[in-house]
């Protein structure tokens, strides 16, 4: 597939980036974009091609090498003062996405930049965690009644905590999808296949399948788009992962199937198959296809994911399509009357911040 | 080529067009913008700056735009675009130039971190680098002009690089951004130095840049050693006073001032250690007196 240029060519192939003539100025310019330089320089190193890469490119490369190192660090540190707060409490708190990745050691963390922790609970724990991070000095950011009131009643998280002193920012989550959604999977069930993870007592993440699952409601359960291809190259790397184990498969369609997440992983599969030659057995496309929406809505999809997930904010065509994706992320989240007051809320607060 | 040998109307079209890629030092930036002001400090100021051909890959892709629909008449503004990406929020439009300059700084300080970055200004004499690491106030582009102007070799006024690698002080010679009464003050001091229009009611208040010297511009490739860390505290009518300062002061003032000292991690400890054990650290209290000051950095550097 042609339309993402480069940053798609050499995501399939870092051996693809070395074009005459070169390319690689869009190639540093679409990685940065999509969130994507440290895992790409993380390719480079690991293909032993990073001595061939020019001065110029590779300086951005290497320096998104030494950020992601920062990061992780940092991320590895807030997870053991994330530990420290909750000590006690009784239950393991689930790593979600970059950090879970990290900490359990699986193939996304690979040069991923990502600063956010985000930590899954159980919902009857969520005041107890509330308190215990504000204990220790998080502070929740949205001030706005609102936003308070968006997120504690309808979300399926708290509002973001940052530290005090740290400036960093944790995300507690006690479902994956919104409370006012469409679709409910049975959260508790996430819990029970939980996976500790050796070394660290009190953290678990995802099961295999779950964790897939996760990351694909994550990107196609949402209305922001802009980091679209970056957590899709992390669903892509969990199925080449995991997906070394052919009875992987059976269970994530199964899997997908009894949490009413069907359509999202059909969407995932797709999708990395299509941009990222993400090698997924037939017998599991078909099962998954089982899922897949009608042939308009197919078609309408498929050109609005196509476009919303190329990493070119400047296009028009990038732009518009992250628009509808908005409108649809919305509606899957909540019922009409709800998201109308809470885009008409939204729509108002921007026109007042604008300075006069 | 250099900007000041671009045909007669060729940056105009540049800026408006695919960019105008200009050598920075070791940075390429790709700069568009169709504000007749940011061309006429462009010319102004990287007069003698490398204009580089399109094929050359470039660090970063900037662009200085006016807001689009009723700020296009109402109180215009200017918005500073990292490709599609506007990472500030839009200034006056008056202030399209100091904006880019900002945004540049915050494209190489975010970045670049084959560098360690120091929030302060440098200078070179005789292959070695004052630095003077220092918060907005401290008088240190004052200072650093006026150096400048007395024959001290620009690196740069508000960014010090220095190598990961190799621990050198990299060049990267752009514009001395003055503040409020250091314009009136540089402007005596130094009535040769070429400055853009004053640019009132910035965040900084107001501001107008100095062009760099050309020599300064033409050296950019040549980095230098660590000479001396010298601390700045100006205090209006203060008599002068250039007084040792502890290494370890002067570094936990580095560490301070340094955009991405714990993005480096231990090497940035090492470096930093490396910079100022090799270094002469003083701290610098003055009142004004540019001409006074000037000798003393003069002797000092004698001295060495």
């Amino acid at each position: 597939m042609k339309s993402y240029g480069m940053l798609g060519e050499t995501l399939r192939d870092t051996d693809r980036a070395f074009t005459d003539p070169p390319h690689w100025d869009e190639l540093v310019r679409r990685a940065r974009e999509a969130d994507l330089l440290g895992t790409l320089a993380h390719r480079f190193d690991a293909s032993g091609r990073m001595v061939d890469v020019p001065r110029g490119p590779r300086k951005h490369l290497e320096s998104a090498a030494v950020l992601g190192v920062a990061q992780h660090r940092a991320v590895a540190r807030e997870v053991r003062e994330i530990l420290r707060a909750v000590d006690g409490l009784g239950f393991p708190v689930i790593l979600l996405k970059g950090a879970g990745y990290l900490i359990a050691n699986l193939p996304p963390s690979r040069g991923r930049l990502f600063s956010d922790v985000d930590i899954l609970v159980p919902k009857a724990q969520l005041p107890a965690v509330e308190s215990a991070l504000m204990l220790a000095g998080y502070a929740t950011t949205h001030h706005h009644p609102h936003d308070q009131r968006y997120y504690r009643r309808w979300m399926h998280e708290l509002p973001p905590m940052q530290h005090i002193k740290r400036l960093t920012v944790i995300d507690v989550h006690h479902a994956i999808v919104p409370e006012t959604a469409r679709t409910h999977p049975d959260t508790p069930e996430f819990f029970r296949a939980a996976v500790p993870i050796a070394g660290w007592p009190g953290v678990a993440v995802l099961a295999p399948t779950d964790m897939v699952l996760h990351s694909a409601t994550h990107l196609f359960h949402n209305e922001e788009f802009s980091h679209g291809l970056r957590d899709l190259v992390d669903i892509d790397q969990l199925l080449r992962h995991f997906g070394t184990d052919a009875q992987f498969w059976t269970a994530l369609t199964e899997r997908a199937g009894r949490m009413n997440l069907g359509r999202l992983l059909y969407y995932a599969l797709r999708f990395t198959a299509r941009l990222l030659g993400t090698p997924i057995p037939q017998s599991t496309m078909d099962a998954a296809s089982r899922y897949a929406p009608g042939r308009v809505t197919g078609a309408l999809m498929d050109r609005l994911l196509l476009d919303g997930l190329r990493p070119t904010a400047g296009l028009r065509s990038t732009r518009f399509a992250r628009r509808l994706l908005y409108l649809r992320g919305h509606w899957l989240k909540m019922p009409v009357p709800l998201l109308a007051w809470h885009l008409t809320v939204k729509t108002f607060r921007r026109e007042q911040q604008q300075p006069a | 080529m250099i900007v000041s040998e671009l045909p007669d109307g060729e940056l105009h079209r540049l800026l408006g067009r695919s960019g105008l890629r200009l050598r920075l030092g070791p940075i390429v930036a790709n700069i568009a913008s169709p504000f007749e002001t940011v061309e006429a400090a462009l010319a102004l100021h990287y007069a003698s700056h490398e204009v580089l051909p399109d094929s050359e890959f470039a660090d970063f892709h900037v662009a200085v735009d006016p807001v689009p629909g009723l700020r296009r008449w109402i109180r215009p503004q200017a918005y500073f675009r990292f490709d599609a990406n506007p990472p500030f929020n839009p200034l006056a439009a008056s202030q399209a130039f100091p904006l880019l300059e900002w945004g540049l700084n915050w494209c190489i300080s975010a970045h670049c971190h084959q560098y360690l970055i120091i929030h302060g200004a440098v200078v070179e004499r005789a292959g070695r680098a004052l630095v003077m690491p220092a918060p907005p106030g401290s008088g240190k582009s004052t200072l650093c002009a006026a150096l400048v102007a007395r024959g001290w070799r620009l690196l740069s006024d508000e960014l010090t690089l220095i190598d990961v690698e190799t621990r050198r002080f990299v060049p990267l010679p752009r514009p001395v951004s003055l503040k409020n009464e250091s314009i009136r003050i540089i402007a005596e001091f130094w009535p040769e130095a070429r400055m853009s229009p004053v640019v009132h009611d910035t965040l900084k208040g107001s501001v107008a840049h100095v062009r760099p010297p050309s020599a300064s511009v033409q050296l950019a490739d040549q980095t230098a050693v660590p000479g001396w860390i010298v601390l700045p505290a100006f205090r209006a009518g203060e008599p002068m006073a250039l007084t040792p300062l502890a290494k370890s002061t002067g570094f936990m003032r580095l560490v301070e001032n340094a955009f991405n000292y714990s993005v480096l991690g231990r090497r940035g400890f090492d470096i930093l250690a490396d910079v100022v054990a090799a270094s002469d650290c003083r701290e610098f209290r003055y009142g004004g007196q540019l001409n006074d000051a000037i000798a003393v950095f003069d002797d000092l550097a004698r001295v060495r």
